[in-house]
Formats: C-alpha cells, structure tokens, sequence
C-alpha cells in the first residue's frame, strides 16, 4: 500500500510539471496538439520507470560510501545519471524502432528529445534526495511520469479548444500557454489537501 | 620549376570585439530573449524565483555553463563524431555544473542546501543544450563564448526580473537571506514601510502570498510575453 501511496502522491500531489514546475520546455513546446502530447507523454512515463530503477542501483552500489566501491564517489552523480538517462533514451529509442515502427513514427523527434527533459534527470535527484528504496523508486518513477502524461494532455486539450477563443493577438500561442499553466497549476494545489494516510 | 609564389591567404579581420560580437550579447536580452521566444530553459527557472538572492546565484551560475560549454563545445567541434554529439555535450556541461556546485558548497552552504537540485538542472537547462546545438557546433571559439554570456544574460535578466516582482509582492523585502537584505513593506518597525503604523497609507496593504507560489512566475512570464509582443508586433505567434 505504500508504493500505490507513492505512486499516486508523485502523479497527483507533486506532478512534477504542475507542482515542481521540471519538464517544461518540451511541456510548452509539444502541447500544440493532443496527437503529439499523447505519444511524447507515454515515452515519458517509460523512459521515467527505467531510469529510476537503474540510477537508484548506480546511486546504491557506485556512488554511495555503502557500496561495494567503499568510496563517497556522489560528486559523479550528475554525470553518470545524465549519461545513464542519455543512453537509456538511446535504446528506448532503438527498441521501439524495432518492435513497433509505427509508434516511432508517430514519436519522431520527440523522443530523443527526451534526453533533456528536466523532469527525468528532476526524478532521479528527488529520488536521492528522498532516500527511496527500490521499489519506492520505481513507483516513484511511474507515478511522476504518469502525472507529467496526465499534465501535459490537459494542457495540449485546452491550447487546441483556444484556439478559437477571442485572445489578445500579443498573448496568443506562448503567452496563453503560460497562464494556462498557471492556472492548471492552482487547480493541482488542491490537491495537496489530500491526506496520504486516507489511501492506506 | 618555376617557384610558385603562394599569395598570402586574404585574412578576413575579425574584430575582437565589433558590431557582430556585439549583437551577439544584446540580442538575447531583448528580441532573440531564451525564455520569451526560444521558450528554452523554463524549467530550472521558475522555481528558484521567489527570492532575488537564489535567482542571481543561478544566473551567475548559468552564464559561467553557458559561456564555458559554448566555448569548449566550440574548439572540439571538428572532433566530435556526429553520432555521439549530445553524450560529449552533456559530459562538457555536465563537468562545469559539478564545478558550480562544488564552488557553491564551498562558498554558502545554505544556499547551496536551497539550490542543491536546481543547480544539478542547469544540465537539462535547455539553453545550455540549445545554444550549443544551435550556435557552438557551428561556430569559432570566441563567438560562441560570447554567444553563451549573451543567452545566460537574457536568461538572468528575466529571472531576476521575475524575482524582484515576486519578492516584494510577496515577502515585502529584497535579497532576503544575504546581508544586503532590504525590508521594504511589511506589518513591522523594521521596514521602510511599517503598514502596522499610526496613520500609515499602507494599512490596507498585506503580502501577496500567490507571489511566493511557483504559478505565480508562469503569470508573470505569460506578462512579459504579452507586454515584449505588443511592443514588438513581428514578434506575434501566428498559429
């Protein structure tokens, strides 16, 4: 019960883009259309649930004074997670194209763009920062990119039905989208009312 | 054999510093602005904004990235094989950053306890990545130097910008957390303005506290848009 709580606190309570405000240049950038928002928020959720797990073990038995190496080796953290996170993106990129070329079609471009959507690299340093264990971690993982997924369809639904909404020429586009974030963002902070022991 | 006498190459002069190097600085900060119209770099910025003290840290910090990744992005860039570019990229940016931080640390450890995983951010800071893939891989050492201090100015400008208005809307003070603090509006004897006081204009006044919220940043930016695209109408999203 403490991982469906971990999970839906990271998809809900601390969206990582409405609550933490990380992953928000793809965010604004990909949310024109639903089509396009659904395909990158899925990669999301996938390339979040890999690299969670696979930092946590490079953190635990790498890095950490704990570990097999014995040595306190946290001021690598960055570069091993980005090249882990880089690398990841690479194979989800290989594999996809492999088992299905039709969902890496309709990806394209946005999947290797992943790489630097501060959300991922965002996830693994609150993972750290939190002290999950590993399967804190993954769900962790899923759960934050479940709520990036949710965020950036309700996002991309609002942009496509404002477009014929009356909008001052200056604010169309970018301006609006950044209001509407905004917004959205209030409406989540609702939810931090929520009590976490009501899901156990 | 007739010698062949090699005429010396033209050199084209490359001022150190002319119009185009100069351009290269200003146009960030104002028509070409990363946060405004390349929408680069939103996301480690937003959060660090409620203060102005951590905004100036991460600019700082950004420029110092921005400038030094551009610049040694820029003399590999004939070395880099194509297919591994993002991986050299993020190990450049990556290395710089952990100086940041380990600089940071040493210097003000509860600024650096406040920052600790904004500054790890400045890795995915899209602009960063985005100047390098745009400007440095294409460009000699020295101009993609300048280009770097010019795109981490723009994006200071408007970080702090953002965290004068939400500091003092929203805690009536400036630089909160350093020395140079300044209380400015407050219900206390100990600012410029003591709204609690006797016959005061301010009595009516009390803290914005949706200022201090990170949504409050959005709307501020979402206003800056507005305000740069009505001064500047070529600037307008036509989709």
């Amino acid at each position: 019960m403490e991982l469906v709580n971990i999970f839906l606190k990271a998809a809900f309570v601390e969206n990582l883009v409405l609550a933490y405000f990380l992953g928000m240049c793809s965010f604004l950038a990909v949310s024109k259309t639903v089509k396009t928002a659904f395909g990158l928020g899925l990669a999301v959720i996938f390339v979040l649930g890999i690299t969670m797990p696979i930092n946590w073990l490079i953190n635990e038995y790498l890095l950490s004074e704990t570990g097999p190496l014995g040595f306190d080796f946290s001021f690598l953290r960055f570069i091993l997670f980005i090249a882990v996170i880089a690398s990841m993106v690479q194979l989800v990129e290989m594999v996809i194209e492999k088992v299905s070329p039709s969902l890496y079609n309709s990806l394209g471009i946005f999947l290797p763009l992943i790489t630097v959507n501060c959300a991922i690299l965002g996830g693994s340093l609150f993972m750290v920062a939190r002290e999950y264990n590993f399967s804190e971690s993954v769900a962790f993982g899923l759960g934050g990119g479940f709520g990036w997924f949710l965020a950036i369809i309700a996002i991309a639904a609002i942009r496509e039905k404002i477009r014929y909404s009356d909008v001052p020429p200056a604010l169309r586009g970018l301006g609006m989208a950044f209001i509407l974030t905004g917004l959205m963002g209030i409406a989540f902070m609702s939810l931090l009312g929520i009590d976490p022991a009501a899901f156990k | 054999m007739a010698e062949v006498k090699t005429a010396p190459a033209i050199q084209e002069k490359e001022p150190l510093f002319g119009k185009k190097e100069k351009k290269l600085i200003t146009d960030p900060l104002t028509d070409n602005n990363p946060i405004t119209i390349q929408v680069l770099g939103i996301c480690s910025a937003l959060a660090v904004t409620s203060l102005v003290l951590p905004s100036l840290v991460i600019s700082v910090a950004v420029v110092f990235v921005c400038a030094f990744s551009s610049l040694f992005t820029s003399l590999l860039r004939t070395k880099i094989p194509k297919s591994i570019r993002m991986i050299v990229q993020l190990v450049i940016i990556a290395t710089l950053v952990t100086i940041v931080e380990m600089v940071l640390k040493y210097f003000s450890y509860p600024v650096y306890r406040q920052l600790t995983i904004y500054i790890g951010l400045i890795i995915t800071n899209c602009i960063v990545m985005g100047r390098l893939e745009a400007f440095a891989m294409a460009n000699k050492p020295w101009r993609s130097f300048l280009d770097g201090i010019g795109n981490g100015l723009g994006y200071g400008f408007i970080l702090v910008a953002i965290a004068i208005i939400r500091e003092l809307f929203g805690k009536g003070s400036l630089f909160a957390g350093s020395i140079a603090e300044i209380k400015i509006i407050g219900a206390s004897p100990d600012y410029l303005i003591n709204t609690m006081a006797d016959g005061s204009w301010f009595g009516w006044y009390s803290n914005n506290n949706l200022m201090v919220l990170p949504v409050a940043a959005m709307f501020i930016i979402g206003i800056f848009i507005w305000i740069q695209r009505s001064l500047n109408p070529d600037l307008v999203d036509i989709s």
